[in-house]
C-alpha cells in the first residue's frame, strides 16, 4: 500500500505523450512510452491543459480501455443488456480519462528502468520495471500487463505496483457499488456520471 | 503458560477456525465498518494528516532516521514470525539486520545492514497464520487501526505477546538488561503511523479525489497487500485470462 501512489503516477506518466507509434515488442513498447511521457510531463513549456490532452490521446491509443471497462464490471458483463453495457462503456471511458487527467499534477521526476519480461501466454506479457524517484524515496517495482493478442498493436491493460493492481482495485470498488445496489448497472453508470460531472 | 493465557489462545483458535472459512472479501458487519471508516477519515483529517504534513517538512535525514529506527524495532517481531514460518533465511536476515543496525547503526537510526545485503521482510502473526493456510475470515475496520480481517485482528493481539519490544515496553519486563514503558510502545507505534502517513500524503489525497467508493478502494488495497505479504510475492492477478475481446 505504501507505494500504491506510484501506479497512479505511472498512469499519468504513460499517457502524457504525443500519439507516436511505439515498438511492437512489449518491453520496448513500455520503455519508449514511459520515457516519452516523462519527457513530455517534464516540459515546462506545456500548459496543464495541453498535458491533459496528451494524456487523453495516449490513453485512447495505448490502453485497452474497453477491455479494462469490461474487466472492472466483473461477471455482470455476461448478464447485462447490450444497451446497458454500451452506456457503461461510454461512461467508463470518460470516468477513466477524467480520473487520469486529475492526477496529472501528482507527477514527480523519476528514473525508469525495465527489469525483465515474462511472456505469460500469446495474449499477455508482463513487463517488470522499476521507478527510482529523484527525491531519494525508495524505488518502486511496477509490472505492466501488456495485451499482445494483436502482436502489431500491444495495449496496456493493467499496472501492478508493488503487487497492487489498478484494475483489480477498480473492479472491487465497482463490485461493492453493484452489490449494495442489487447489481443494477444503471446505478453504477449514474455514479460514474456523477464523478464525470463534478 | 498460565490458565488465562491458555484459555485466551484456545478461544482465539476456535474463533479463527470457525471464521476463516469465510472469504476475506465478505464483510463481517459492513454498516458498522463503514461508520468506523468515516470516523477514521475524520480522525485522519483532524489529527493524523496535519501531524504528517508537519512531519513531512522535516529534513530528510531526520525522516529517514526515524523510518530506520521504527523499522528496526519492527524487525524484532519479524524474527519469531520468520521462525514460525520456517523461513530460516529470513530469520538470519532479520536477526543480522537488527544486531547490526542497533549497534553499528546507532540504535537503528542508520541502516548499514541493507548495504550488507540484509533485507528482512516485515512479518507478523497474521502473515504467519496465513502461511499456515488459515484464511482471512471476514473483513472489517477497526477504530484508528483501520482495515483488518478476523485472522489479522487476532494476529494483531498475538503480535503483542510474541514481540520482544512489546514484552519490554507494554508488559514492562526486563530483557537483556533493557526495559521500557507502555508509553515507549505507543510512541513508536504512533511515530510509525505518522511516518507512513507522511510518505503517502499525495497518495491518500489522490485516492480520496478519484474513488467513487473510497471504503472499497481501501478494502481492495488492504486485501491485496496482505495476500502479497503472506505469499512474499508481488504476484499479478491472472483473472484477465478469460477476458479476450
Amino acid at each position: 500500500m505504501k507505494k500504491f501512489y506510484f501506479f497512479l503516477i505511472l498512469f499519468n506518466i504513460i499517457f502524457t505523450s504525443t500519439t507516436l507509434a511505439y515498438s511492437t515488442n512489449p518491453k520496448e513498447f513500455v520503455f519508449e512510452l514511459v520515457n516519452d511521457a516523462i519527457t513530455k510531463l517534464s516540459d515546462k513549456n506545456l500548459t496543464k491543459e495541453e498535458k491533459a490532452q496528451f494524456i487523453e490521446d495516449i490513453a485512447l491509443e495505448n490502453v485497452d480501455i474497453k477491455a479494462l471497462g469490461m474487466y472492472t464490471l466483473g461477471e455482470l458483463r455476461k448478464s447485462s443488456e447490450k444497451k446497458d453495457i454500451e452506456n457503461y462503456q461510454i461512461a467508463f471511458e470518460k470516468y477513466f480519462l477524467k480520473s487520469l487527467t486529475s492526477r496529472l499534477s501528482d507527477y514527480s521526476s523519476s528514473k525508469f528502468e525495465i527489469i525483465e519480461t515474462d511472456k505469460k501466454s500469446t495474449n499477455y506479457t508482463i513487463v517488470s520495471s522499476k521507478v527510482v524517484p529523484d527525491d531519494g524515496k525508495p524505488e518502486i517495482k511496477i509490472d505492466w500487463r501488456v495485451y499482445t493478442k494483436n502482436p502489431d498493436k500491444p495495449l496496456i491493460r493493467d499496472l501492478i505496483v508493488e503487487g497492487l493492481s489498478l484494475a483489480r482495485t477498480q473492479k472491487e470498488e465497482f463490485a461493492s457499488i453493484l452489490s449494495s445496489n442489487n447489481n443494477d448497472l444503471n446505478i453504477l453508470i449514474s455514479k460514474l456520471k456523477e464523478f464525470i460531472d463534478n | 503458560m498460565d490458565i488465562k493465557k491458555f484459555t485466551f489462545i484456545a478461544v482465539l483458535t476456535i474463533f479463527i477456525s470457525t471464521t476463516s472459512v469465510i472469504k476475506a472479501e465478505e464483510e463481517c458487519f459492513e454498516g458498522v465498518s463503514r461508520a468506523i471508516f468515516k470516523f477514521n477519515l475524520a480522525f485522519d483529517d483532524i489529527i493524523l494528516e496535519p501531524i504528517a504534513k508537519g512531519y513531512s517538512k522535516l529534513p530528510s535525514p531526520i525522516k529517514s532516521g526515524t523510518n530506520n529506527f521504527t523499522s528496526n524495532i519492527s524487525t524484532l517481531l519479524s524474527i519469531p514470525n520468520s521462525l514460525f514460518q520456517g523461513n530460516i533465511k529470513q530469520v538470519g536476515h532479520a536477526t543480522g539486520s537488527f544486531v547490526i543496525n542497533t549497534t553499528v547503526g546507532i540504535l537503528g537510526f542508520l541502516n548499514p545492514a541493507e548495504k550488507l545485503g540484509l533485507k528482512p521482510h516485515k512479518e507478523d502473526v497474521g502473515q504467519t497464520l496465513g502461511s499456515y493456510g488459515i484464511g482471512g475470515g471476514c473483513y472489517f475496520v477497526l477504530p484508528i487501526l483501520g482495515p483488518t480481517t478476523v485472522r489479522d485482528s487476532v494476529g494483531l493481539i498475538a503480535d503483542t505477546m510474541i514481540d520482544p519490544f512489546a514484552h519490554i515496553t507494554l508488559r514492562e519486563h526486563e530483557l537483556l538488561g533493557v526495559s521500557g514503558s507502555s508509553l515507549d510502545y505507543y510512541s513508536v507505534k504512533g511515530t510509525t503511523a505518522v511516518d507512513f502517513r507522511s510518505d503517502n500524503l499525495t497518495n491518500f489525497e489522490s485516492l480520496e479525489k478519484n474513488s467513487i467508493d473510497l471504503y472499497s478502494s481501501f478494502k481492495s488495497i488492504y486485501l491485496q497487500d496482505r495476500e502479497n505479504k503472506i505469499s512474499n510475492s508481488t504476484g499479478s492477478d491472472d483473472s484477465w485470462g478469460n477476458l479476450d475481446n
